[in-house]
């Protein structure tokens, strides 16, 4: 069986009446997701031992007794955990990321880690070692990336949230491809203690549900001040269901031109387009605004996150865990196999990016320069909120592209994150909620707001969805 | 012709702190390898690091120590290189911007005075060990990544070996007596690369630089720098160029030995370091760490020589440790007279440590007790001989002296109406005495003085017994 038509709220509900049985709740989200594997590939690690956490409190937390899909960059102690990466195929943890913690305490059920780009890198989930996840909207559509597998998980019903990681809209663009809801939170929102680093100034952990009210009860749990991880904040986190049902009048909201310009698909601004007026229609403020950085955020990111991302890779060296190769002679035999065999060619060519953007003679022409734009883009957008409660556009250009349509084009594929990119160089945070469909594939409406007011997001995205009933849709793939 | 050379040191001090600089895990000496590790000094995924705010504290009291110039906003940036025994294959540094710059320490060479300028000195984490086994193996032990260090360097002042050895003891003296580093050179909590140029005098471009790393003491770099200054003259006066290389110590031979020819610079592809965010070091701060500063050894000579009245040589020989210094001044805090307590320990006690190859925190001898000792010879309650049968006890089973003299009856006899019948009668025992003593014969004294030594046992206050005899013998 599948969860299309549940929610937290919903099964918290069965659960606590007792018409429902968290453990065979779990029995059948396993066997549900073993079965949808076959077709979508969106698990890497199912666990078949599975099981509820011991003296589930209904009233107290939650999350008690929901399952919920982990994507496998995030640090799972005795579950293997792989980034999908070759160079991690037998890497256990041992040691629980912060918000695997924090989950565990508010007694959710873990039931396998979900596909994505090896180590976050990429938009399609192709680039993992453990082959591409499919589109439950379409089987030729990749779901989108990184987080693909837990966009298409949640998407399918298999689960009703999952958590994902966002260093570039690698949660936003996979829930636009799979019409479901995605956020990434306040860079510093969420602890990274635990999240398989790609790019340390960029990435954050977030969730991926159907509605958005899901995230904020996962959000209410995973957030806050980690002593692990001096990039997190210690400002108070509120109760972010708490805007839920808001509404949105008075609020004042950006549109920048360069969102909705040309380069933008026509289907996907007009069903953008569509959710502004509705908007507006319901007392929101719309002011045109302007964010002439925009192009330059693809090559500023792919700079700072492949530098950083060259050094935080570094450690796989075969030595103490992981992949090492065999028949080696010498240290640097070990390193330079071990690396060659256990890196895919995406995360090869990011590496190779960005050891030279911060060599000698390089440094201060690409990420020095690339720093100081990305000043610029923080300043630009303060600019805008002064005058302005959230921004808005497409999280996408285009929907979900055909599998192996641009997988040897990376420039192209780079391209695709030119409207996620400036929220996380921004550090600001930002979701993707559903507008509605494009030739069947569904349409991601981007909501960005100040650093730590995801609450303007919630409240917006939820007005959103409660009007467009885009989560009572089941998705096409999933028919035959 | 006259050659001039420029001498240069980088000085690592591993910073005496309970846990490493960026992981809980516990700062030890010589504990079994990788027992002292977790996960964030193996470098698992997903591990981030956090500073231990004590690091910037000791390395705050090493920069006020050297008078250099702290500066507030501080943060952290990453070395890249692969190495076993750096399982990040990045070192956290600071690169960019350093903990303090533009400090200098004081030396004197043959009577002569030098400021030796510090150009900068930076917070990093240690690297752990390799080691090659004999089986075709080679083991890494990751006990000491992530021990904080503090890199000292100076400026290109020295030029000569001599001055190069005085500004490494002098930086030594006062790191070591901040109490922020062990700055013990054998256990690696002081390390030591120095560089070395010449030039023809007169000519202003510095020549090439040759480098010697982790040297083992200071005489071996007084003398591997000696050795480079004349090898790079005589590669000079023979129409040689100085190869930009990295050379070692040869202890037997006494030479310099060439490790490795540097083409070019290293590319280690520094950058902020993104997981640990800037760090502001309030003035506020600076200042209460400047206020619980131990006192330095210069104030403390001057105190020694000044206040308490020591001899020069006996306040440099108690201030060539923390450690001995420290004792003396609890000693004398204890009610020690100083002169009393700076003789004590600069000949029995350091006696006893030299003779068992022990150093003061191995032995049972408190400063408390050094003090009550002394105390019990100043008031006259037992004899300096007495007191050395009392010191052998108290120092090797830490027994309290005064219990221990009262217990064993050991209390000097200074009671005039106990020792003046004894003087009595044995000046009517010795007529000759007398007669001697008339003649002016002092030797006579001393024998009565043997005699109511032995009739005490040697408890009798001889002062007292001197003046009763002198007393007596004038009277007959």
């Amino acid at each position: 069986m599948n969860y299309l038509n549940e929610n937290i709220d919903s099964l918290n509900k069965k659960l606590a009446n007792g018409s429902l049985s968290a453990d065979k709740l779990t029995k059948d989200t396993v066997a549900n997701i073993k079965d949808e594997n076959k077709k979508l590939n969106a698990w890497i690690t199912v666990a078949d031992d599975a099981k509820p956490a011991e003296n589930l409190d209904f009233s107290k937390n939650k999350l008690a007794g929901i399952p919920i899909g982990i994507k496998d960059n995030i640090t799972t102690k005795g579950v293997k955990t792989t980034a999908a990466s070759h160079m991690l195929y037998n890497y256990v943890p041992v040691f629980d990321a912060t918000v695997i913690s924090k989950l565990k305490k508010a007694q959710a059920t873990f039931v396998g880690k979900t596909n994505m780009d090896e180590f976050a890198m990429g938009s399609s989930t192709e680039h993992s070692y453990y082959g591409p996840t499919h589109n439950p909207w379409n089987l030729d559509k990749v779901p989108g990336g990184s987080s693909g597998g837990s966009a298409a998980a949640v998407a399918s019903g298999q689960v009703v949230a999952a958590l994902g990681s966002d260093t570039g809209g690698s949660i936003r663009q996979p829930a636009a491809f799979n019409g479901i809801f995605g956020i990434k939170p306040t860079y510093g929102r969420v602890s990274r203690w635990g999240l398989i680093a790609f790019s340390s100034s960029l990435d954050q952990i977030g969730v991926l549900t159907k509605r958005a009210k899901d995230s904020a009860e996962i959000l209410n749990v995973i957030a806050g001040s980690d002593d692990r991880d001096s990039t997190v904040s210690e400002k108070e986190v509120p109760d972010f269901t708490s805007f839920i049902g808001q509404g949105v009048k008075g609020l004042r909201i950006g549109v920048p031109k360069e969102y909705m310009s040309d380069a933008v698909d026509e289907k996907v601004r007009a069903a953008v387009q569509k959710q502004i007026d509705f908007l507006k229609a319901n007392g929101a403020i719309i002011n045109k605004v302007s964010l002439p950085l925009t192009k330059y955020v693809v090559p500023t990111y792919y700079i700072i996150a492949s530098s950083e991302a060259s050094s935080n890779l570094q450690r796989y060296d075969g030595i103490r865990y992981g992949y090492r190769a065999k028949d080696t002679k010498s240290l640097v035999d070990v390193y330079v196999k071990s690396r060659s065999e256990g890196f895919g060619p995406e995360v090869k060519r990011r590496i190779m990016l960005g050891s030279f953007a911060l060599s000698a003679g390089s440094y201060d022409k690409f990420f020095k320069q690339a720093a100081k734009v990305r000043t610029l883009i923080c300043n630009e957008f303060d600019k805008i909120f002064a005058d302005n409660d959230i921004i808005v556009g497409p999280t996408t250009t285009t929907p979900a592209f055909d599998i192996g349509s641009e997988i040897s084009d990376p420039i192209k594929m780079y391209n695709n994150d030119i409207l996620t990119i400036s929220a996380n160089l921004a550090g600001i945070p930002a979701a993707s909620v559903p507008a509605g469909l494009a030739d069947g594939m569904p349409v991601g409406f981007q909501i960005m707001a100040k650093r730590f007011d995801e609450g303007n997001i919630f409240r917006v995205a939820d007005f959103i969805e409660r009007n467009n009933k885009f989560y009572e849709k089941t998705p096409s793939g999933m028919e035959d | 012709m006259n050659f001039k050379s420029t001498i240069g040191f980088e000085v690592h001090f591993e910073l005496k702190t309970k846990s490493k600089i960026f992981s809980p895990s516990p700062v030890t000496y010589g504990a079994k390898p990788n027992t002292a590790t977790n996960v964030i000094d193996w470098a698992m995924p997903g591990v981030l690091p956090y500073v231990n705010k004590n690091v910037y504290r000791l390395g705050i009291m090493v920069a006020l120590a050297t008078h250099a110039h702290i500066l507030p906003n501080t943060h952290f940036d990453r070395k890249n290189y692969y190495y076993p025994d750096s399982p990040k294959a990045y070192q956290i540094t600071q690169f960019f911007q350093p903990l303090a710059r533009d400090g200098y320490v004081d030396i004197e060479v043959h009577g002569k005075k030098k400021r030796i300028g510090i150009h900068e000195m930076h917070i990093e984490e240690d690297a752990g060990k390799n080691a090659h086994g004999t089986n075709g193996y080679s083991y890494v032990d990751l006990n000491r990544q992530g021990v904080p260090l503090i890199e000292v360097v100076s400026e290109p002042d020295i030029t000569d070996p001599d001055e190069g050895y005085a500004y490494l003891e002098k930086l030594r003296k006062v790191v070591q007596f901040t109490g922020a580093s062990d700055v013990k050179m054998e256990e690696g909590s002081m390390r030591v690369d120095t560089n070395i140029s010449i030039r023809p005098a007169g000519q202003k471009k510095l020549g090439t630089k040759v480098e010697m790393k982790n040297l083992n003491s200071f005489e071996h770099v007084r003398k591997s720098l000696a050795y480079e200054e004349k090898r790079q003259q005589q590669v000079l006066l023979s129409g040689g160029r100085v190869q930009s290389s990295t050379r070692r110590f040869d202890e037997a031979s006494g030479k310099t030995v060439l490790e490795r020819v540097k083409e070019g610079d290293a590319d280690y592809r520094y950058f902020p370091e993104p997981d640990l965010a800037p760090y502001h070091i309030s003035q506020d701060w600076v200042d209460k760490i400047a206020k619980e500063m131990p006192t330095s050894a210069e104030d403390r000579y001057d105190e020694y020589v000044n206040k308490f009245g020591l001899k020069p040589y006996d306040a440099n020989v108690l201030l060539q440790t923390k450690e001995s210094s420290d004792f003396f001044d609890k000693a004398v805090a204890a009610g020690a007279d100083p002169r009393l307590a700076a003789n004590w320990m600069n000949t029995q006690v350091n006696g006893y440590l030299n003779d068992n190859r022990v150093s003061l925190s191995d032995i049972k001898l408190t400063p408390e007790h050094l003090a009550a000792m002394i105390k019990l010879i100043k008031d006259g309650t037992i004899s300096s001989k007495i007191a050395k049968k009392v010191f052998a006890e108290t120092i090797t089973k830490g027994t309290d002296p005064k219990k221990y003299v009262e217990d064993k009856g050991m209390v000097q006899l200074s009671d005039t109406s106990v020792l003046q019948p004894m003087v009595t009668k044995v000046v009517d025992a010795n007529p000759q005495s007398v007669e001697d003593f008339k003649n002016g014969k002092d030797r006579a004294i001393g024998y009565l003085v043997g005699q109511i030594m032995k009739q005490t046992r040697g408890k009798a206050n001889p002062k007292v017994v001197n003046k009763l005899l002198n007393q007596e013998l004038q009277s007959r």
